[in-house]
């Protein structure tokens, strides 16, 4: 019979999705049971306190957690987030109860052994619920106890050479999609950049010093399977300078719904869609109106491609990315705090990704903007809040990033740029005399 | 990097004597404060030192998780006042 009576909890199961309530009851059961003979390190009923401290916030409807506390392992200034119940003696196994991160692998690449010691550790040492993963995109372990964390460390590092992950005021565990790894539309290997990037700022990982959070994340191409444009402080999402290449016979193998050819790579293939149509599935849905297929002929305006990927993702086996590959970096997303929330904005349009010179002219772009961030960013103001309160103008300058037409959202209806005096040929000194020459009052 | 800050001791008496004068309001403070005490000096040197005065137990960390804060080491409210040894 469970420790505490949940009949509020208890709806959240009634409906047709998984519940996270189903999951803490199973756990509170395997725990209970202990059927694998686990040496338990903290309460052997924390998971049921949870769920009876859960039940209690939503009958007050108000937290019973308290606010932070320690925040790591030794040398490390985060990683570690301190969480105590407010009502202790009611709820005894989550009166201490902090969440570790861990830095998952790049791609999310898991072998079943590693997930094995994973939870064989937390199982033992902590409450054994796991977030796979949280919202920044790191392992979260919930629930353990202040002499378990060094414990779990020690384990982490010594048998599975594996660090905690970002919290509070560090950069984040960078997180990044699987790339060329496996996908053929990957502009750059978003593994190796986002690997090289955690090793690089270790310091800025485990040793807080910026005025909040700081989030990388890595695309490898505009589909945006991480989704870095809205997620991220600094986003990397992969593109191209050249033209998309075309086959030109596999594109009429598509018009002729050649079974070989299937729109979308098949991935619509559940229901009749009828058959496929290039003017309204690909040409009529570009954004810039920039395609056209006559005479059995597809040709792209590459000059106006906004790389959307749409009509590479409806015909892969006739269109391509293009062979001159880099990163454009967007800047600035964050969810609402402040101001509302922001998707990034386009920094730099164009960057090479390259490992052999360790990515010079990457980290270039990123310490400039640390540095700027952190000497004019007030506490708790994000990247994104600071570009809305001084300007973007102003981060160009920091960066020493010249104005671009793809710095303006829409160059055709909306060119407003403010010129400084240098900036402009003569300054704003005129000759109203030779002026007036030319212009009548 | 300045005189103040490149001198281990100097910069650490700095920084206590900068956090007890404050202590009777606050017992936490943002990173950015320490600008008050190294003016001259660049953020990422300051937190070099700074960190260094962690690992030495003059300082000690605090965080709600997703702001971290920096205090005296014992000062203010302690994880031992929740109970844990």
């Amino acid at each position: 019979m469970a420790k505490h009576e949940t009949p509020l909890l208890d709806q959240l199961e009634s409906g047709p999705w998984p519940s996270f309530v189903s999951d803490l009851k199973q756990q509170a059961e395997v725990r209970a049971k202990n059927e694998a003979g686990v040496e338990f390190q903290i309460p052997q009923d924390a998971v049921e306190d949870l769920l009876g401290v859960l039940e209690l916030s939503f009958k007050h409807g108000r937290t019973h957690w308290k606010h932070g506390g320690i925040v790591g392992v030794f040398g490390y200034g985060g990683g570690v987030i301190g969480r105590y119940c407010d009502q202790p003696k009611l709820f005894p196994g989550v009166e201490h109860f902090h969440t570790m991160r861990v830095a998952q692998p790049c791609g999310k690449y898991y072998k079943t052994d590693y997930l094995r010691q994973l939870t064989k550790i937390w199982d033992m040492r902590g409450s054994g619920i796991t977030n796979m993963h949280g919202a920044t995109g790191d392992i979260i372990l919930l629930g353990t106890t202040t002499p378990q964390i060094e414990e779990i460390f020690y384990e982490l590092t010594h048998n599975m050479n594996q660090d905690l992950g970002g919290s509070g005021s560090n950069l984040r565990t960078p997180a990044d999609c699987l790339g060329s790894s496996r996908c053929q539309y990957a502009c750059y290997d978003s593994n190796a950049l986002c690997h090289f990037l955690t090793n690089n700022y270790q310091d800025e990982l485990h040793r807080p010093a910026f005025p909040y959070k700081f989030k990388f994340k890595f695309d490898a191409c505009p589909n945006g399977c991480v989704a870095s444009i809205a997620r991220s402080d600094m986003s990397f999402i992969g593109t191209w300078r050249d033209a998309i290449k075309i086959d030109q016979d596999a594109v009429n193998k598509y018009v002729e719904n050649d079974a070989a050819y299937p729109a979308n790579a098949g991935a619509h293939k559940g229901k009749d869609w009828g058959p496929f149509d290039i003017e309204k599935e690909v040409v009529e849905l570009c954004p810039t109106k920039c395609m056209k297929f006559e005479n059995k002929t597809l040709k792209i305006d590459n000059s106006n491609c906004t790389r959307c990927m749409h009509c590479i993702n409806t015909m892969p086996r006739a269109l391509r990315i293009g062979d001159d590959r880099g990163c454009s970096i967007l800047v600035g997303a964050k969810a609402p705090i402040v101001d509302g929330a922001q998707m990034g904005s386009l920094l730099v349009p164009f960057i090479e990704v390259n490992a052999e010179n360790d990515y010079e002219a990457i980290t270039e772009v990123i310490e400039n903007v640390w540095d700027w961030w952190m000497e004019e960013g007030k506490n708790r103001e994000r990247l994104g809040e600071l570009i809305m309160r001084q300007g973007f103008q102003k981060l160009l300058e920091v960066t020493g990033i010249e104005a671009q037409p793809q710095h303006v959202a829409y160059p055709r209806t909306n060119p407003y740029i403010f010129w400084k005096e240098d900036e402009v040929t003569g300054g704003w000194e005129r000759d109203v005399v030779e002026y007036r020459k030319h212009h009548l009052r | 990097m300045s005189e103040l800050l490149s001198n281990k001791e100097a910069a650490t008496q700095a920084v206590v004597d900068f956090m007890t004068k404050k202590s009777k309001n606050k017992s936490k403070f943002y990173f950015n404060d320490f600008q008050d005490i190294f003016p001259d000096d660049k953020l990422r040197d300051i937190k070099k030192v700074v960190n260094k005065m962690v690992t030495d137990g003059v300082l000690e960390y605090w965080s709600s998780g997703s702001t971290t804060m920096y205090g005296l080491k014992g000062g203010g409210k302690q994880h031992g006042s929740e109970g844990e040894a």
